[in-house]
């Protein structure tokens, strides 16, 4: 166990027992916690998502029957409860809190994150948000109003009761957590690297997570702000949203939106990180275009405050106001067409090992690009009219989230579990898992595609029997994800408990990041002395 | 650089992302009056405009306004136009009328929202007075005429975007208003008492 190792010596001590994870201030165990604590709610969300699978397997009401006197609102408030887990208490802890502790000090050679107590609160936030969460779907009527809480549905005269006070406190909550956390990853960025390691030269990962805490801090306010907004309507006798009192809907949207767009840049850009190193380690080869590929996340993280109205082409703005959003819409596929090419290009006459993390990070740039092109297909107001609120856009953002964002946790966790936990895991394991889950999304979230341009709505328990065949083989494909998922955990755990030691650097040459200097597990301690970095990288190898 | 140095300078870099924070709550709360202001200059989302007494000429062009009228279900009043529609020259003043009756045994203050379609018509859409800029409070049973006065301005066909509209429609929703809910105790939307929504199965509670 790394945590009773050498550091006895100086006035470091490492804390034992349940004090180590309560009062932690160390990056690496916080990290752990973040992770810990997105597979908990991971296991929560993806149970839902299988309670709405089994549900949706065959026309009619079975499953909600059995669950609530009232299935169909029930339904609407699972569809909502898994929604909000996945962003918020899923995707955010694993990709930024979790990795994002784990590695960014790592990466840029700092002993810690800049504000260690701070960083503590941020984690212990979550779990009370994650129960206001829950308690949200369990008590009264559930909030059954979708993650984008639209007004009037989720006022006085939609939802009446205390469930959606619940999920709005729930999401205030977790706000605050992840602009504590932004502000700590911006200032351990700005101020605390290595000497030597200008801007210019930072891992691309360090890269993706400063531009999301950015994203955070700009977007995550605002959020705070219009859900304050609906509280006080909902509470207070205001009226931001109610027409009664000179308030309007669709106010709520645009300031949703303004939040909700760049949200998802959020959850997708510490991927594009990891990808990135991954293809580099396995192909054996530099990033290509490494300036290239830091602002386009930059550039991506610009444009994504200046297209929300993309999600509201059907409220009944102007033409020319669709045109605008349009157009700047399709103009991120540039950015995004970059990185995917440069990911393209580095593997080009590269020497690859397709290991498992190199698979999912591979299959991260197929499913993305899917995700990608339905998506560019969206973004046509024209067409969006016709798309608009069916599975067509379910399969789109899921897609890029489920297939995009969670492939990118699962690439991080095989490429860095050696690094975090000492044992390597048995490459078998590992690609049984990604070629089951690779199998079950696909079939899962595929047919989607049909099933809405056939015309059939989101957010109904039922469908007309036409679309019976193809939700069928949605559900399938979902108990496929479920059995690789029981697969995989399973399998950690074993390996956790029995696995084979690995050493500091499983990967060989191409794994060039400073994390890869300390031994694995990393100690509790790393970097207390920066590594120096003006006369080259100490872990690149010479380069041609 | 020494430790007391980073501390100064991972404080001032905090200070800056927690301001800039700030600013973004607050630019939240300002975008509401803001809203409202951009949908009054640009016609967005169909607000029309309010005529401040500008000179105006006549066209030779005319159009058909159409009126329409709502009723929030928890507002015990009839409203409906007289009459569907007029047709009227461009830059002509037009007069319509629409007419309400409290339909419940107590008094009821109510207010309306509007907008136009073609929501891209909205902004040469002008009303000159009209019933909706202010609240109306009506007697039990009491029947109320409310006038609207309005122009459709003919820059409209100087707009390659918008000149070949020739039916614009005018529609009202008229609301209770929120403060006349509030006086009211016996408005159902302010029980908040539901059913909960999960079946605890008494073999759940330890039940047979």
């Amino acid at each position: 166990m790394y945590t009773t190792a050498t550091h006895a010596h100086d006035d470091h001590h490492a804390p034992t027992g349940i004090k180590r994870w309560l009062y932690s201030t160390n990056h690496k165990d916080i990290g752990t916690m973040y992770l810990i604590f997105a597979v908990v709610a991971g296991l929560v969300g993806g149970g839902l998502s299988l309670l709405i699978r089994m549900e949706l397997g065959e026309p009619g009401v079975q499953v909600f029957n059995e669950l609530s006197e009232s299935p169909k609102q029930f339904y609407n408030v699972v569809v909502t409860a898994h929604a909000l887990l996945m962003v918020f208490f899923v995707v955010m802890p694993a990709l930024i809190g979790g990795f994002g502790n784990w590695m960014v000090p790592m990466m840029i050679g700092a002993p810690d994150m800049a504000f260690p107590r701070m960083n503590n609160i941020s984690f212990w936030l979550m779990p009370p948000a994650l129960i206001l969460l829950i308690l949200s779907s369990v008590m009264g009527q559930g909030a059954g109003t979708g993650w984008t809480l639209y007004p009037p549905l989720s006022g006085l005269a939609g939802q009446p009761d205390m469930s959606v006070d619940f999920a709005i406190l729930a999401l205030h909550v977790a706000g605050a957590s992840s602009i504590l956390g932004a502000t700590n990853f911006i200032t351990t960025i700005l101020n605390m690297r290595a000497p030597g390691m200008t801007m210019h030269k930072m891992p691309l990962f360090v890269w993706a997570t400063l531009i999301t805490a950015i994203l955070l801090l700009l977007a995550m306010p605002v959020l705070a702000g219009a859900l304050t907004m609906l509280l006080a309507d909902r509470n207070f006798g205001t009226a931001f949203f109610d027409p009664r009192g000179g308030g309007d809907p669709l106010l709520w949207q645009h300031l949703f939106w303004f939040f909700g767009h760049p949200e998802v840049y959020i959850m997708i850009l510490p991927a594009f990180g990891i990808v990135s190193h991954i293809v580099s380690t396995f192909s054996r080869k530099p990033v290509f275009g490494y300036l290239g590929m830091a602002y386009a996340m930059a550039s991506i993280g610009v444009v994504g405050f200046a297209v929300w109205a993309h999600h509201m082409y059907t409220v009944g703005m102007g033409v020319n106001y669709r045109a605008y959003f349009v157009a700047v819409t399709m103009a991120i596929a540039v950015p995004t067409g970059v990185k995917i090419f440069s990911w393209i290009a580095t593997m080009w006459g590269g020497s690859i090992q397709f290991k498992t993390p190199m698979l999912w990070a591979i299959g991260f740039i197929f499913l993305f690009t899917v995700g990608g092109v339905t998506g560019v297909v969206l973004a046509n107001a024209g067409m969006d009219v016709a798309m608009h609120d069916t599975y067509y856009v379910v399969a789109h953002f899921h897609y890029v989230l489920s297939l995009g964002a969670i492939f990118g946790i699962f690439a991080g966790f095989y490429y860095w579990f050696d690094k975090m936990t000492g044992k390597s895991y048995p490459e078998w394991a590992g690609q049984l898992h990604f070629y089951t889950t690779f199998i079950g999304v696909n079939v899962l979230f595929f047919p989607q595609h049909f099933l809405g341009l056939a015309g059939m709505p989101r957010r109904y328990i039922d469908y007309p029997d036409i679309f019976a065949e193809w939700n069928l083989v949605s559900t399938y494909g979902a108990y496929i994800s479920v059995a690789s998922s029981v697969f995989f955990l399973i399998a950690t755990v074993i390996v956790m408990t029995s696995g084979k030691k690995s050493v500091a650097n499983p990967w060989g040459e191409g794994a060039t990041t400073l994390e890869w200097m300390v031994p694995s597990p990393a100690p509790f301690h790393t970097f207390e002395e920066q590594p120096d970095l003006t006369s080259g990288n100490p872990v690149a190898q010479p380069a041609e | 650089m020494t430790t007391t140095d980073l501390k100064r300078r991972n404080r001032r870099t905090a200070i800056t992302a927690l301001t800039v924070m700030g600013c973004m709550v607050g630019l939240s709360f300002a975008f509401v009056p803001l809203y409202t202001l951009i949908c009054q200059v640009t016609g967005l989302g169909g607000t029309p405009q309010i005529s401040n007494g500008e000179e105006r000429t006549l066209s030779t062009e005319e159009i058909t306004v159409r009126f329409d009228a709502n009723v929030d279900r928890r507002l015990a009043w009839s409203f409906e136009p007289v009459e569907k529609s007029i047709t009227l020259k461009l830059g002509e003043t037009g007069i319509a009328s629409y007419t309400a009756t409290n339909e419940s045994y107590e008094p009821i203050t109510g207010i309306s929202t509007f907008n136009v379609t073609p929501l891209k018509a909205a902004q040469y859409f002008t009303k000159i007075e009209c019933f909706c800029f202010t609240e109306q409070t009506l007697e039990p049973g009491q029947t109320v005429d409310m006038p609207v006065t309005f122009y459709v301005d003919p820059a409209l066909l100087e707009d390659e975007l918008a000149e070949e509209v020739r039916t614009i429609t005018l529609s009202y929703t008229f609301y209770r208003t929120l403060d006349d809910v509030e006086d009211d105790e016996t408005d159902t939307i302010s029980t908040r008492e539901t059913k909960p929504i999960l079946k605890l199965s008494a073999a759940a509670l330890g039940g047979s």
